[in-house]
């Protein structure tokens, strides 16, 4: 009677986390999803408590309480410029999580006799995935944070080397599912798992983190149904399912937004090779014009219709409630305002968006690639934040460059480009943009917040 | 046999309501998306309550403990960081 009562316990939960995540199709129904996908987590927790098979709630409770603590102050101290980092720590506890319980439940089985093939393939799944998920995220929170150089680490027979540690894992596996008393092996199949999850994030550079993080979401998700599979727990199986497909299309998502594959995101590491185009000096010498917040404020007067590009320098100068500034004062002057925003802009998918929200920018205003585009020929002036490779013309025009073919916002066909720089420093994929030298283009050399705030000052001066 | 197909079915059936419903997020929101998705991937939990109220030896409890624990950073801080990050989604008028 209690299974079929916790049963339908967890058919009510599934039904809620998939109502949750149907209710982030729009940001009106977003807070209601997320309250119903908690509520689903608590009912299942509680649903659990039931089983039989608990015999002991002191060390239950312990876990529950202080890990609701540490979670509540992680969540509510974080500043949204470092949400990518923590999203990459929950991810790792969560992988690191199942690959406990799968251990657990190893022992337990064995002890029991009751072990069999379906339970011993998913325990060493589990194991695999669950520690590559934790040993990734932690390698990936410590590029996120700058507590690791974000550069590609790149070193003689990486891809041997990955591909002996990822068969050795698997070898271990079989060997684990043959013989399954030795649980010892468990432990080290884990272990080696736990390394190749590093070797797999080292060699990604930073503005691939993207990627990388939905992957591991994703990951995190498997590892969880895999659990599922090791206890014959069909909760489980349909949340770790749901996460899973949701991590792999924003993966694919990014890779599209970047017209890269999978597998050249994750081995080429991209930004560590030299590549042979024009050089900086061809593209820029004698051709670049600087200007002033006096002379933007002067061209801001008459624009009808201003586009607001931010980047990941946008997050590291946290500019984006300067830019919430200056957008209201333009929009008081009669100027139509919008942001745009391409789907790799920053460090973890809609990053840009969440940092534009924190600064209470209005989310209609926030116009993707492919919205957008078709209006920056209508566009007075764009002001380009700290974002470089994702407005370089070059993707569209010069088939041999290393962002050939991947999709950018059409910033170059604006009126005017306004670009606020720190230098004329390359981006990510290390190629020069003529963007900077374009006719039509004026280099702000600041500090993201710093230029808007000066821009401010003398847009209001001059009104 | 019977009950591996069961689970192999959810499985599956799971993962296509994945797809469909993730498909309909908005660019806008694929960062709350992840979070509560992730946050969601703490469901392990339910393992670790399974792992650490046995009570079989030290080893074991000390595991479930440890679970228990992670899982819960997981599901609590995901929920609460996403439920901050939505709520600051607002559209002025």
């Amino acid at each position: 009677m209690g299974f079929a009562i916790t049963n339908i316990i967890y058919i009510v939960a599934s039904v809620l986390f998939i109502l949750g995540l149907k209710g982030l199709a729009h940001p009106r129904t977003a807070v209601r999803g997320n309250l119903l996908a908690s509520v689903g987590m608590l009912l299942a927790v509680v649903a659990t408590l039931t089983d039989r098979g608990i015999v002991s709630w002191t060390v239950i409770i312990a876990g529950l309480v202080l890990g609701a603590l540490i979670g509540t102050v992680l969540a509510l101290k974080i500043q949204m410029t470092g949400i990518p980092e923590l999203v990459a720590v929950f991810n790792g506890f969560g992988g690191a999580s199942s690959v406990l319980v799968a251990g657990g439940a190893l022992i337990l089985a064995v002890a029991d006799g009751t072990t069999d093939n379906t339970m011993l393939i998913a325990t060493a799944a589990t194991g695999l995935i669950g520690a590559v998920t934790f040993s990734g995220s932690l390698i990936a929170f410590g590029k996120l944070s700058g507590k690791l150089s974000g550069n590609p680490w790149l070193f003689p027979g990486q891809q041997v080397l990955n591909a002996i540690v990822g068969l050795g894992g698997v070898g271990l596996g079989v060997w684990l599912v043959m013989n399954p008393e030795a649980t010892i092996f468990y432990w080290i199949l884990v272990g080696v798992s736990f390394l190749f999850g590093i070797l797999l994030v080292i060699p990604v550079g930073g503005a691939d983190m993207p990627v990388v993080i939905t992957l591991l979401n994703s990951y995190s998700g498997v590892a969880a149904a895999a659990t599922g599979f090791v206890l014959s727990n069909n909760m489980l199986i349909i949340a770790g399912s749901l996460v899973g497909a949701s991590g792999l299309i924003l993966t694919q998502i990014m890779c599209k937004a970047m017209n890269r594959s999978l597998a050249n995101v994750l081995f080429a590491g991209v930004g560590a090779l030299v590549t042979d185009g024009p050089s900086a000096d061809d593209v820029y010498a004698g051709k670049i014009k600087t200007t002033s917040a006096d002379e933007v404020a002067m061209m801001l007067d008459g624009a009808q219709r201003v586009v607001f590009v931010p980047g990941y320098g946008m997050a590291v100068a946290q500019a984006q409630h300067a830019v919430h500034a200056l957008a209201n004062l333009l929009e008081q002057n009669g100027a139509t305002v919008e942001y745009a925003v391409h789907p790799v802009a920053g460090r973890m998918p809609g990053h840009m968006n969440v940092l534009l929200a924190e600064a209470n920018v209005d989310y209609d205003k926030l116009k993707d690639m492919d919205e957008i585009n078709p209006s920056f020929d209508q566009t007075d002036v764009a002001i380009v934040i700290g974002a470089n490779d994702v407005v370089n013309p070059v993707a569209r025009t010069d088939p041999n460059s290393p962002i050939a073919g991947m999709p950018i916002l059409d910033v170059d066909k604006a009126r005017t480009v306004v670009m606020i720089k720190r230098s004329l420093s390359p981006g990510y994929a290390g190629i020069p943009n003529p963007l900077f030298s374009a006719d039509n283009t004026l280099m702000f050399f600041a500090d993201g917040k710093q230029a808007v705030q000066e821009i401010i000052n003398a847009v209001k001066e001059a009104a | 046999m019977e009950a591996l197909v069961a689970a192999v079915t959810i499985f599956v059936l799971a993962v296509f309501v994945g797809f469909e419903v993730i498909t309909k997020v908005p660019p806008t929101l694929h960062t709350p998306l992840m979070s509560g998705s992730n946050a969601i991937s703490g469901i392990t939990l339910v393992g670790a309550v399974l792992a650490a109220g046995t009570d079989h030896t030290l080893l074991t409890t000390i595991l479930g403990f440890s679970a228990v624990l992670l899982a819960t950073i997981n599901a609590v801080g995901g929920f609460m960081v996403t439920h901050r990050m939505l709520a600051m989604f607002r559209r002025r008028d």
